[in-house]
C-alpha cells in the first residue's frame, strides 16, 4: 500500500510540476512552428513567475496573478518579435538577450518578494472522479493544470485541422511559398511569438503560484531550457508535449522524493536528474528518428522578401 | 464560387485578327526597377491580349523574372504603371495580385514540401467552412479543374515524394484553383523531361482555348516558337520587340535576344583514336542516397583521355550520387575507383582534388560556390593553400589571379571584390568553370553544366568543355538534356535506377533508343 500511495503522490506531483513546462513547451511549439526560435524562454518564464507572484501578493487574487504572468511573458515576447520579425535580427542573439534581461530584471525587482507569502492557486476537487482509485492524484488539482491539459487537444486541432494551422506550418516551412500565396508571413510570425510568450508567462506564474509557492531569485532554475529540449522531444507536436512535460515534472519531483526515502546519494546529484535526462532524451530522439523528426525548415531564419538567395 | 473558368470564351480570336483595345488583358507601361547597382527593368512596356500565350523571352539577367515579380506584387516598381483587366492596379503583395486574378508559377517551386498536394493547393485559401479545411469541397473542385485542363496529380501525396513534373502540376492547379485570368509561368520547362514538357504544352493550349491568358517566361527559343502566339523579347532590362510567333524564327529571335549572331549548334569533333588511356575507372561501385536507399547498384564506367563521356538519364536515377562518389563527398559502399592507375577509393576530397579531379556540381549555388564570399575568394576555393604567404592570405596575388580569370573566362562582374551571390546564373557558372579548369585537372565531372543558362551561356560552356577534352583531358558529362549529350559526347551511357543500361558510340546512338533506356525499357535485339 505504501507503494500505491507513493505512486499516487508521484503522479499528482508530476502533473503539478509538469504544468509550467507544458505551458511553456506548447507556447514554444507555436512560435517555432512559425519559424521563430525563442531561446529566451527561461527569461520569459521567470518574468511570468515573478510578475504573477507580485500581482497575487498585491491584489490577493491569484487569477489576476496568472493573467499578469501571461502578460509579462507577452511583453518580453513582444521585444523578441520586434527584433527578430520586424527588424530581422538574429533570433539566437535576441533570445539570449531575453534570458539575461528576464533573469536580471526579476532578480532586481523581486528582491523584496523573497520570503513573502502570496495568495496561491487552490486545487479544486472534481466531483465523483476524485474518489476513484488514483482519482485523488489526477482529479484534485488547481484549474490551471486542467487548462493546460485542455490546451493540448485545442492546439492540436487548430494546428492540424484549420487554415490557421496550415498557414502557421507553411510560414515555418517555406515562408516564400506562404508569401506568394498571400499569407502575411511577418504578421503570422509576430502573433505566434506573442502566443508563445503569453503561454510561457502563464507557465511561469503557475510555477510560483501553485508549484513552488514562493519567489526566489532565478526560480525557474533552467526550466526554460528544458522546455526548449521538450519541443524537440515532442517533434513540434502538442500531443506529444504533454508526455514530455509530465515526464520531466515527474523527474523533478522524483529527485525530491528519493531524497526523502534516503538513498544516501548527495542532494546535488539528485537535482541533476532532470538535466541529465534532458541530454539523454535529446540524444535518443535524434538517433531514433533522424528523418521523421523534422524541425520547421525555416526555423531560425529571418524572412526578407526582396532578397536574392 | 463554382468552377467558372470559361467565362471569357472568345479564344478563337487569336493574335493577328481583330486586335482591339478592349481585348488587352494586361498593359505594363514604363516599368522600372532598380536593384542596388543594377537596373533590372528600364522602362519596360508589355501588352498582353486576352486568351493568348505570350512568350517573354530573354537571357538570364534580362529582367524577365523581375518584371513578372513586379506584376505579381512581389517587388515594388520604382516607376511605371500597370493596367490589368481595364483597371489601373497597384499590388502591394502577391495576395493583391491573386485577388485580382493573376497567378504565378515560379521557377523555384513555391511549395511546402512536407505538406500534401491538396494542402499546398489550399494554402491561404478560404474554403466555405473556413477556418476549417473543407477538403471534400476542395477535392471536387480540383477534380473538375484537373479534367478541364488535363492536369492530374495525386492529392494526398506529399510534395517531397513527387517528381518535379508533378510538383509543377500542383503549382499550376494552385493558381487555377484561385480562378486566375492570367497565369505566369517562369521557365516552366527547365526542370522537365521532354515528355513532361509536351504534357505541359498541351495543358497550356487547353487553358488558352478556355480563355485563360498565359505568360510564358523562357530563354529556350524552340519552346517559345512552339507554344506561344506572340513573343516579347527583353534584353538588358529593355523591351527590344514584340513579335507574332508565326512570323519569326529561331535565328531572328536569338539575334534580338543576345544582340549579335549566335552559333546555334556546337558539336564536338570526333576523337581520332578510340584507344585513349583510361583516366577514371569506376569498378562495380555501390552507394546509398541521402535517405539511405541504394542509389548506385554496381556502376562500371571508364572515362578515357580526350573524350567526353555523356551520362544520359532522368534526374534522380543516381547521377547526383555518382558525381559525389567521384568527387569524394559520398561514401562508397562497395567497389573501387581507379584514377590514373591509382586506387582513390579511400581518398578524401582534398587528395582527389590534388590529383587532378575537378567538378562542376549540379547544384551550383549550394555546392559550387560560397555565395557570401567575393568573386576572387570563390576563384581560389580549391587551391587557397597555394595563395598564402607565411600563413596569411596573399590578397595581392589572389586579386591578380582573379583578374586574369575574369578576363580569360569573360565573367561579368563589377569587380573581383563583390560577393559572388550578386552575379547572374550564367556568370556564376563561368566563375565555377574558370576555377575548375584553371587548375589544369585531368578529369572534369560536369553535372548539368548548362541547366538554366541562356543561349550565350550555353554556347560558351559547351565550347569550353569541348576544347578541354580536345586538350587530351577527360570529361564526364552528366546531363538531362539529351540534345546536349548527343552533340558533345564521344560515347554515351544511359543510367536508370542506379544501373548502367546501355553504352553507345555516338554514331550508333539515336534518341529513340536512349529514350527507351532512360525510362527503364529494354532494347529488342
Amino acid at each position: 500500500m505504501i507503494e500505491a500511495e507513493f505512486l499516487a503522490s508521484l503522479i499528482a506531483a508530476s502533473m503539478r510540476a509538469g504544468t509550467p513546462l507544458l505551458f511553456a513547451t506548447l507556447g514554444e511549439i507555436v512560435a517555432e512552428r512559425s519559424g521563430v526560435l525563442n531561446l529566451g524562454l527561461e527569461g520569459v518564464m521567470v518574468s511570468g513567475a515573478m510578475t504573477g507572484f507580485y500581482v497575487s501578493l498585491v491584489t490577493g487574487n491569484p487569477w489576476l496573478g496568472v493573467l499578469a504572468g501571461g502578460i509579462a511573458g507577452l511583453l518580453l515576447a513582444l521585444i523578441h518579435a520586434f527584433f527578430t520579425v520586424t527588424l530581422k535580427v538574429d533570433q539566437a542573439v535576441t533570445g539570449l538577450m531575453l534570458v539575461l534581461l528576464g533573469l536580471g530584471l526579476t532578480g532586481f525587482l523581486g528582491r523584496d518578494l523573497v520570503g513573502q507569502v502570496a495568495t496561491y492557486i487552490q486545487p479544486v476537487n472534481i466531483l465523483f472522479l476524485s474518489s476513484l482509485p488514483y482519482g485523488n492524484a489526477i482529479f484534485n488539482h488547481d484549474p490551471v493544470v486542467y487548462v493546460g491539459i485542455l490546451l493540448v487537444p485545442l492546439l492540436w486541432f487548430l494546428m492540424n485541422k484549420t487554415r490557421y494551422g496550415m498557414e502557421l506550418f507553411a510560414v515555418g516551412e517555406n515562408p516564400e511559398a506562404a508569401d506568394t500565396m498571400g499569407i502575411p508571413v511577418d504578421r503570422v510570425r509576430f502573433l505566434a511569438v506573442l502566443i508563445g510568450g503569453f503561454l510561457a508567462g502563464i507557465g511561469g506564474a503557475h510555477l510560483s503560484l501553485a508549484y513552488a509557492k514562493v519567489w526566489t531569485d532565478g526560480l525557474t532554475a533552467g526550466r526554460g531550457w528544458i522546455c526548449l529540449a521538450l519541443v524537440i522531444f515532442s517533434g513540434w507536436m502538442p500531443q506529444r508535449a504533454i508526455f514530455g512535460a509530465y515526464l520531466f515534472g515527474g523527474l523533478d519531483v522524483l529527485s525530491f522524493k528519493l531524497q526523502a526515502v534516503g538513498l544516501g546519494v548527495s542532494y546535488h546529484f539528485m537535482r541533476m536528474i532532470p538535466y541529465i535526462f534532458t541530454i539523454l532524451v535529446l540524444l535518443f530522439s535524434v538517433i531514433r528518428e533522424r528523418e521523421k523528426f523534422g524541425a520547421p525548415s525555416a526555423l531560425g531564419k529571418p524572412y526578407i522578401r526582396e532578397q536574392k538567395f | 464560387m463554382g468552377v467558372e473558368l470559361t467565362s471569357n470564351l472568345d479564344s478563337g480570336n487569336k493574335t493577328g485578327n481583330n486586335k482591339t483595345e478592349s481585348k488587352k488583358i494586361l498593359e505594363m507601361r514604363g516599368i522600372t526597377k532598380i536593384f542596388p547597382g543594377v537596373i533590372a527593368n528600364d522602362g519596360v512596356d508589355l501588352e498582353v491580349n486576352v486568351g493568348e500565350i505570350h512568350g517573354l523571352l530573354g537571357e538570364n539577367g534580362a529582367g524577365k523574372t523581375t518584371l513578372m515579380s513586379i506584376l505579381y506584387g512581389l517587388y515594388r516598381p520604382d516607376g511605371g504603371e500597370i493596367i490589368f483587366d481595364r483597371e489601373k492596379v497597384e499590388f502591394h503583395s502577391p495576395g493583391d495580385a491573386i485577388r485580382a486574378g493573376i497567378g504565378m508559377v515560379h521557377q523555384h517551386f513555391m511549395l511546402v514540401s512536407k505538406m500534401t498536394a491538396l494542402n499546398n493547393i489550399l494554402l491561404g485559401y478560404r474554403t466555405p467552412k473556413d477556418p476549417l479545411m473543407d477538403y471534400e469541397w476542395a477535392r471536387k473542385r480540383i477534380e473538375k479543374l484537373s479534367k478541364t485542363y488535363g492536369i492530374e496529380v495525386d492529392f494526398d501525396e506529399q510534395i517531397i515524394n513527387m517528381s518535379v513534373g508533378e510538383q509543377q502540376r500542383v503549382e499550376i492547379l494552385k493558381a487555377l484553383f484561385r480562378d486566375v485570368k492570367l497565369l505566369i509561368l517562369d521557365e516552366p520547362t527547365s526542370v522537365l523531361t521532354p515528355i513532361e514538357t509536351e504534357r505541359l504544352f498541351k495543358a497550356l493550349r487547353r487553358m488558352s482555348e478556355e480563355g485563360l491568358t498565359v505568360i510564358f517566361i523562357t530563354h529556350k527559343l524552340r519552346e517559345a516558337l512552339e507554344v506561344t502566339d506572340r513573343i516579347t523579347v527583353l534584353r538588358r532590362g529593355k523591351n527590344v520587340g514584340t513579335l507574332i510567333t508565326k512570323d519569326t524564327n529561331e535565328r531572328d529571335l536569338a539575334r534580338l535576344m543576345v544582340g549579335r549572331e549566335v552559333e546555334m549548334i556546337i558539336e564536338k569533333k570526333r576523337k581520332e583514336s578510340k584507344e585513349g588511356k583510361a583516366v577514371l575507372r569506376i569498378e562495380a561501385v555501390h552507394a546509398r542516397n541521402d535517405r539511405g536507399l541504394p542509389a548506385l547498384k554496381g556502376i562500371n564506367l571508364i572515362v578515357k583521355q580526350g573524350e567526353i563521356l555523356g551520362l544520359a538519364g532522368v534526374s534522380g536515377n543516381g547521377q547526383k550520387e555518382l558525381e559525389e562518389v567521384i568527387v569524394g563527398t559520398r561514401k562508397i559502399e562497395k567497389g573501387r575507383l581507379i584514377f590514373n592507375g591509382e586506387d582513390i577509393t579511400d581518398y578524401g576530397v582534398a587528395r582527389r582534388v590534388a590529383l587532378g579531379i575537378s567538378c562542376i556540381p549540379e547544384d551550383r549555388i549550394e555546392t559550387g560556390m560560397a555565395p557570401s564570399l567575393t568573386v576572387e575568394e570563390n576563384l581560389i576555393l580549391r587551391d587557397y593553400v597555394k595563395f598564402t604567404k607565411n600563413g596569411f592570405m596573399d590578397f595581392e596575388v589572389i586579386e591578380k589571379h582573379a583578374e586574369k580569370l575574369i578576363d580569360e573566362f569573360g565573367i561579368r562582374t563589377p569587380s573581383p571584390k563583390v560577393a559572388a551571390r550578386t552575379l547572374s546564373g550564367g556568370n556564376i557558372q563561368r566563375l565555377i568553370i574558370a576555377r575548375e579548369l584553371s587548375r589544369n585537372p585531368l578529369l572534369l565531372v560536369a553535372s548539368q553544366p548548362t541547366r538554366g543558362l541562356d543561349v550565350a551561356g550555353i554556347e560558351y560552356v559547351r565550347k569550353r568543355l569541348i576544347s578541354f577534352a580536345e586538350e587530351g583531358k577527360a570529361v564526364l558529362l552528366i546531363s538531362e538534356d539529351l540534345e546536349e549529350i548527343m552533340q558533345l559526347s564521344d560515347r554515351i551511357v544511359v543510367i536508370y535506377e542506379g544501373e548502367i543500361r546501355g553504352v553507345f558510340e555516338r554514331e550508333e546512338a539515336d534518341l529513340e533508343k536512349i529514350g527507351i533506356l532512360m525510362s527503364g525499357g529494354a532494347l529488342e535485339n
